[in-house]
């Protein structure tokens, strides 16, 4: 399949003679010599479309470098996360995007992708020594990666590049002042906040999310210390209605609304953020990617006060809800040879290697993790690499892969935005489950 | 004699139309352009409404299973409730304080087009920008709004950040960006007023009270009714403002049906679904606007 696009561009190019010749005669040549070569597509222009963030500001700070390197240039566009979501969604339907490579959230995106079949399956190239270089260390991207890039059916159509890990940030100030140790036990956790919640001061025990869609992951946090997912079997099946599910909710609504600050069923990772930056919350549980704002001396009170640890445990498991993001190219891009090249360099290790030392996000790799020349100049807390890595053989997906997964996100977030107004879990989680259950199982269906 | 009426009749039509055919050709463009941007889009949402169409999926022929299935849907229901709320204040505050601060305006004192150009600047600024430094003064611990509750020793609100009191608060920004709408219309009415019927009240040594109600009031009813319809289709229509402040939330307290059909559309990618809220969502504005039309007849000048 592969080989043959190449070929019938080789044989347009001829036909075309001189106008596309330059490009196309590289090709065949290299085709021939059989090594990997970066310089293989050059002249060739790749649009890219990244979610605003680290990864995008990397991008286009290297951009220079890449076309050094390869003689692809690249048309960067940057736009924010939901936005961009929206935007692949409705491009990729059209068959016709305007973009051939473009990042993406396995966790929200991978099953819709899959069962549309819109991504450029890139299995053989990965295997032909021509389209893989031996310095992109395809052994050392981690296993939970490369289960995300791959189909249910076995197919690989994405590259990995980053994780977040949900961890907790501490204010080791507050810990401090009032003796607390850091909690290792959900117990001892919602202990710690009651002790550090100090209203009066303007200090919460506890920050997280509490805003509807958003809240579902701090929830399915704490739901891993009570050993479940939110949805097992096959087919699929919902079991966010289990008493332990119940449980964990109940937790949720203790911890949020007790220790947390007034109107924190508005909270999105955002305020949350400010709050802890300011220096008001003593605990914040959220994904890695907020060690470089939090550390900024230009945004944050707390930089050097911050400690960053591992999860509590539950009663009946521990785990780190892990988020992964990926990139892809869309079956019908202009542009794929180059377009995987592209690819193929924002996922290799030396640019995970950058993306770590700012404090980016974790890549799925282990070998950057490990590197001293990138621990020392690591622009975050080391604690916060020895954190990531704590997390890393405790994680666990943190939603499910469905396609209606933003759906899912609603209806079970509302249910816990709810309780944080003082509704009751059981009757909440019950209510949102059987409110969902029709719609996965009519998606699951199809 | 009767027959011979009838031909010259048809023949006079006949030649008016042979006089005609060379223009009809002119209608072409903009019954094609029509065609096109207004009734093909409607035909087309509704045959949508009609599907059970997931992006990414093929779309089945239900016919109206997603309007039954709307009609028991908690969220849907929930959401034209929140948008009759949200219109009903939306529309009423600004339409009293317009209607005072419009009173107010047309008096003479000094400074008057200063202030008047200071009142009208909400209405300038763009709804998303203005949303995105509310939301900042919302902030319940580090918002301007609680600090200023605080000064005055009140106790502070959670504003957006309730669902008992998200409503309310997007309110005060809808009063603050609206106002100066309902009060420019005013001030052109009270403007086009005759003076004759005052000077008449004022030597029948009529109150300021007496003259408001029974000669202003009146006279600029009509330019009322106007603010009143533009501002409920606005109201019905509000997205920007609840979208950034509060998305909806918290939960789905604030989701009115633009919020719910966004989602259905693009965050849930159910065209069906969401074509199927927009011909309800339409449904309710035209019975709405054809209510205000006949209320605009009626307060005609006799």
């Amino acid at each position: 399949m592969v080989r043959s696009i190449t070929r019938r561009r080789a044989l347009q190019g001829v036909a075309l003679g001189g106008l596309a010749a330059p490009m196309l005669n590289t090709v065949t040549a290299y085709a021939q010599s059989g090594a990997f070569n970066w310089q293989r597509f050059k002249g060739q222009t790749v649009e890219v479309l990244m979610e605003t963030g680290p990864r995008a500001d990397l991008m286009k700070k290297y951009q220079k470098e890449f076309l050094d390197q390869t003689g692809i240039k690249l048309g960067i566009e940057v736009i924010p996360e939901q936005q961009a979501r929206q935007k692949v969604a409705i491009e990729l339907n059209s068959g016709k995007p305007s973009f051939d490579l473009f990042n993406f959230a396995f966790h929200v995106q991978k099953r819709q992708f899959e069962k549309a079949g819109w991504l450029l399956e890139i299995t053989d190239w990965l295997k032909d020594p021509q389209m893989m270089p031996a310095e992109y260390e395809l052994g050392d991207v981690s296993k939970l990666g490369m289960s995300f890039a791959t189909t249910s059916d076995g197919k690989v159509n994405a590259l990995p590049i980053l994780c977040d890990y949900f961890m907790v940030y501490y204010n080791k100030e507050l810990f401090a002042k009032k003796g607390v140790a850091f909690p290792k036990t959900l117990d001892e956790m919602m202990a710690a906040a009651a002790a550090l919640n100090d209203p009066s001061a303007g200090i919460s025990g506890f920050v997280g999310r509490g805003v509807r869609n958003a809240n579902v992951v701090l929830w399915t946090q704490l739901l891993s210390g009570w050993g479940q997912e939110t949805v097992t079997g096959k087919p699929l099946r919902l079991i966010t209605d289990t008493p332990d599910a119940i449980a964990s909710a109940e937790y949720y609504k203790k911890l949020l609304s007790s220790y947390g600050p007034a109107g924190i069923a508005g909270f999105n990772w955002n305020e949350a953020q400010g709050l802890f930056m300011q220096g008001k919350a003593a605990m914040w549980i959220d994904a890695t990617g907020f060690a470089a704002p939090v550390e900024d001396k230009t945004k944050s009170r707390v930089v050097g006060k911050v400690g960053y640890g591992v999860p509590p445990s539950g009663p009946k498991g521990h785990g780190s809800v892990t988020f992964g993001t990926g990139m892809a190219i869309p079956k019908n891009a202009a542009h794929k040879e180059a377009a995987y090249y592209t690819m193929l360099w924002m996922t290799g290790p030396k640019m995970a290697g950058r993306m770590l030392q700012v404090g980016g996000g974790i890549p799925f790799r282990t070998a950057p993790l490990k590197d001293p020349a990138v621990l020392s100049t690591l622009t975050v807390p080391r604690e916060w690499a020895d954190c990531a890595a704590g997390c890393a053989p405790i994680s666990m997906p943190g939603l499910p892969v469905i396609v209606p997964v933003t759906e899912f996100r609603d209806v079970i977030g509302t249910a816990l935005t709810n309780l944080l107004g003082g509704a009751d879990a059981a009757t909440e989680m019950k209510r949102a489950t059987a409110e969902f259950k029709p719609v996965l199982d009519k998606s699951e269906a199809s | 004699m009767a027959g011979a009426d009838v031909t010259i009749a048809a023949g006079t039509r006949a030649a008016g139309e042979r006089r005609l055919r060379p223009y009809l050709l002119f209608i072409w463009p903009a019954l094609i352009v029509s065609s096109a941007v207004i009734i093909f889009p409607w035909i087309f949402t509704i045959w949508m409404s009609l599907n059970d169409w997931h992006i990414g999926s093929k779309q089945v022929f239900i016919g109206l299973d997603n309007y039954v299935a709307l009609a028991t849907n908690r969220r849907f229901l929930e959401s034209i409730g929140h948008t009759i709320y949200f219109t009903i204040l939306a529309v009423a505050l600004p339409m009293v304080l317009g209607t005072i601060s419009a009173l107010v305006f047309h008096k003479k004192f000094r400074g008057r087009g200063f202030f008047r150009t200071l009142f009208i600047m909400p209405m300038m600024a763009t709804p998303v920008a203005v949303s995105l430094i509310w939301t900042m003064m919302f902030h319940p611990q580090l918002g301007v709004l609680n600090y200023f509750l605080s000064l005055v020793g009140l106790p502070p609100s959670e504003w957006v950040y309730s669902p008992n009191t998200v409503i309310p608060s997007l309110i005060l920004v809808e009063i603050w960006l609206w106002t100066p709408f309902v009060m420019i219309i005013v001030l052109g009415g009270l403007a086009s007023l005759p003076t004759e019927p005052y000077e008449a009240a004022l030597i029948d040594g009529a109150s300021q009270w007496q003259m408001f109600w029974k000669i202003t009031y009146p006279l600029v009813l009509p330019f009322l009714v106007v603010a009143l319809i533009m501002r409920t289709i606005d109201a019905l229509k509000v997205f920007e403002t609840i979208w950034v402040i509060s998305n909806g939330g918290p939960g789905t307290s604030s989701e009115v049906l633009n919020v719910y059909l966004y989602a259905q559309a693009f965050a849930y990618n159910q065209v069906g679904t969401a074509s199927a809220v927009v011909v309800v969502f339409f449904a309710i504005i035209v019975a709405l606007s054809l209510v205000l039309l006949w209320a605009r007849q009626k307060a005609k000048w006799n």
